[in-house]
């Protein structure tokens, strides 16, 4: 059996946040506020839900943000990224500007899929994110697919998927597992495991107790890691071996990366299966923003004076947002095939193009 | 004009293809030492090794979905799945996933992805070795389908598939495998969305796909003892569709008869009696017939199993019928 790397420690409790630190603490200071982006971000999204402006189905991942704002830090600007319904944070966390998440979320030509796409499709080619996936489980196994192309063309890139403890018991988690580590691909899985698939809870979905997620991996025999996700360095750092491995050729990392949804599965979902009380005590203990600003030990004015430059960049893409121009409706139509041809003997790296 | 096997024809496309492009590899059950199910890619492993003719383990919706991320991350794979009764197991990721990624992203992906695969009836393997489910994928916006049913063009078509900007469903018949055909000495592509005229005619225009190509031009050679001329034409490829060649031909002969191996009931000739009627409603003299296997799982006695598909005489028999008609 593959070795169980225990990088870093995952008992929960204050020790083993006290973690290693090899960020510098400005740049500590970069990605709290770039966490403090996503949450505020996502409550305006909830706000705006709510006002009856945005239309569709949409998830947060409130209380998830040192998985997204961790795993990405640790990752070259080369690397992909496929991420799930719960996309906002892995987007902002990979580069995307708010405004243009913001205005995908309103429908508009200057969102990141030009409207084509929503909350569950945000995509950003460019800054190597492949797609967000509303079928559960359906980017791990292109995430595999990317890995292969990078392991064939030699090149030094990992292909990384986020995905749920509910994903890991879909036929498309486990055929991507297999392959990965069948043919030692460099891409890393990532499992936000927040112990809930909508309103089923571990104990009704996983046959393994959350703390022991890692045997999905022993069992292909791929190496695991076990992560506390409410600690920003702990996933950093992680991620940091995790990718030194799959890109050295040794394969792929399974993460189990401990995480809390702070919220409903959905925005408005009135959460009858858990208890209020649940909600409230992780709030209290588990807020990786809370760790993290006690981690820096910043004042409250510091604090207040991030809050405000991210609240003034949020409620801009909002501005942003609505006064983007609406899509022409027939232009539904535009994207549906492409032209060309991909030339025999072409030596064009890549099939993705800039967007328009 | 040499002379190669289907089997053979579709082995140079891919052979000839991987020489001069890096950007080619190809995955699939047992396809590297054991040249695949049907022997189609014989020798390919010898000639271009194990990195780029790869066995998988089975694993229908990793062979489809690595071949999806390896095509958005700029290369040009080509998957086998070894039957068309398993594309049913990668049906998540050719309907919402390669169909889908270029309009979800605002057109900021291409999914240059082949699937080739194989199928139908004739060797009694029993209902899941024998279907012929090309009409389900001309549903999905997104996705190309081609069926091909000679060497000359399973050959041409093929290139042009690897080489579309798109993701294409690749249907081969397995019965086809050994049959002969002349092929023209240097790849001569063939555009997606071309029909061909096998055979011109005058009284009725039979639209034909895969096997029954074949098995209507010998129910033509038969009409013909009769005085019929038929017309046979193969829309090659089923999405995007030649409705224009297909549309004329049925303008000229006033009759129309399709026929597919697949069931009838929501079979591709639904979809083609429905253009034809729309494209030549004024000109037809009966209404289209169609032709395709019975409304059953396909059973194994041999007796049963060529009970349900369909043959020339049945091609026959409704080339009548539309002429029976005043
Ligand atoms: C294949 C599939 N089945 C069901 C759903 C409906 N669904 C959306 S999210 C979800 C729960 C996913 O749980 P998990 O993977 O743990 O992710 P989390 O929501 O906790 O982030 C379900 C059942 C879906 N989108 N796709
Ligand atoms: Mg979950």
């Amino acid at each position: 059996m593959a070795p169980v790397a225990q990088v870093p420690a995952t008992d929960s409790g204050e020790k083993s946040r006290a973690s290693a630190g090899t960020l510098s603490d400005k740049r500590l200071r970069e990605l709290f506020r770039e966490m403090l982006l996503i949450r505020r971000f996502e409550e305006k999204v909830e706000e705006r839900f709510r006002a009856g402006d945005l239309p569709g189905f949409l998830h947060v991942a409130i209380g998830q943000e040192a998985v997204a704002s961790g795993v990405c830090e640790a990752l070259e600007p080369d690397d992909v990224i496929a991420s799930t319904h719960r996309a906002h944070a892995h987007t902002i966390a990979k580069g995307t500007p708010v405004n243009a998440i913001m205005a995908e979320m309103y429908g508009k030509n200057e969102g990141c899929s030009q409207g084509y796409g929503g909350s569950m499709h945000l995509y950003d080619v460019a800054r190597g994110n492949m797609g967000a996936n509303a079928v559960v489980g359906g980017g791990l196994p292109q995430i595999a697919g990317a890995a292969l192309a990078f392991k064939l063309r030699k090149e030094p890139r990992v292909a990384v998927a986020f995905f749920g403890d509910g994903a890991t018991n879909t036929g498309a988690f486990h055929e991507s597992m297999n392959l990965a580590q069948l043919w030692k691909l460099p891409v890393l899985f990532v499992l936000e495991n927040n112990g809930w698939a909508e309103s089923t809870p571990a104990t009704q979905q996983l046959p393994l107790a959350v703390e022991e997620m890692g045997q999905r991996a022993a069992a292909y025999g791929m190496t695991a890691m076990e992560v506390d996700g409410q600690d920003l360095e702990a996933v950093v750092e992680a991620t940091r071996s995790a990718r030194d491995h799959a890109v050295s050729g040794l394969g792929p990392v399974f993460m189990n990366v401990r995480t809390y949804r702070f919220t409903g599965h959905y925005v408005g979902d009135p959460q009858v299966y858990r208890d209020k009380s649940e909600v409230r005590q992780l709030r209290e203990t588990q807020d990786p923003l809370e760790l993290l600003r006690a981690r820096l030990g910043m004042t409250g004015e510091e604090f207040e004076r991030i809050d405000a430059d991210v609240m003034a960049e949020v409620d801009g893409s909002v501005a942003f947002a609505q006064a983007g121009t609406d899509p022409d409706p027939q232009d539904a139509l535009k994207w549906v095939y492409a032209e060309g041809s991909m030339e025999h003997g072409s030596k064009e790296p890549l099939s993705t193009e800039p967007r328009a | 004009m040499p002379e190669l096997t289907y089997r053979e024809a579709v082995r140079d496309a891919l052979s000839q293809a991987m020489r001069g492009d890096d950007r080619i590899f190809m995955m699939g059950e047992d396809i590297a030492e054991m040249g695949g199910s049907m022997g189609v890619t014989t020798g390919m492993v010898a000639e271009f090794g194990s990195e780029r003719i790869r066995n998988t383990p089975i694993s229908e919706i990793a062979i489809v979905g690595a071949g999806i991320g390896a095509a958005i991350q700029g290369m040009l794979p080509v998957v086998e799945i070894m039957y068309e009764d398993f594309l049913t197991i990668s049906m998540e990721q050719l309907v919402n996933q390669a169909a889908k990624h270029r309009t979800m992203s605002g057109g900021q992906i291409k999914v240059p992805l082949t699937v080739r695969t194989q199928g139908g009836a004739g060797w009694s393997p029993g209902a899941q070795h024998a279907q012929q489910l090309e009409s389900w994928f001309v549903h999905v916006p997104g996705l190309k389908v081609v069926f091909a049913s000679t060497p000359e063009d399973v050959r041409g078509l093929l290139w042009s598939s690897i080489y579309d900007p798109n993701p294409v469903i690749f249907f081969e018949h397995r019965t086809l495998y050994p049959i002969k055909g002349e092929v023209p000495d240097e790849i001569v592509p063939i555009p997606l969305g071309k029909a061909r005229v096998h055979l011109e005619g005058t009284d009725v225009t039979v639209i034909a796909t895969g096997r029954l190509v074949h098995e209507s031009l010998r129910a033509a050679e038969e009409a013909e003892q009769d005085g019929i001329s038929v017309e046979v034409v193969d829309p090659r490829t089923l999405s995007p569709l030649d409705s224009e060649t297909l549309i004329a031909s049925v303008r000229k002969t006033t009759r129309c008869v399709t026929a597919h191996e697949a069931v009838v009931q929501g079979g591709f000739g639904a979809e083609l009696a429905a253009v034809i009627q729309h494209g030549a409603f004024d000109y037809l003299d009966a209404p289209i017939e169609r032709v395709g296997a019975q409304f059953a799982p396909l059973a194994f006695a041999p007796v049963m199993e060529n009970f349900c598909v369909p043959h020339a005489a049945n091609v026959l028999a409704a080339i009548h019928r539309t002429l029976a008609r005043a």
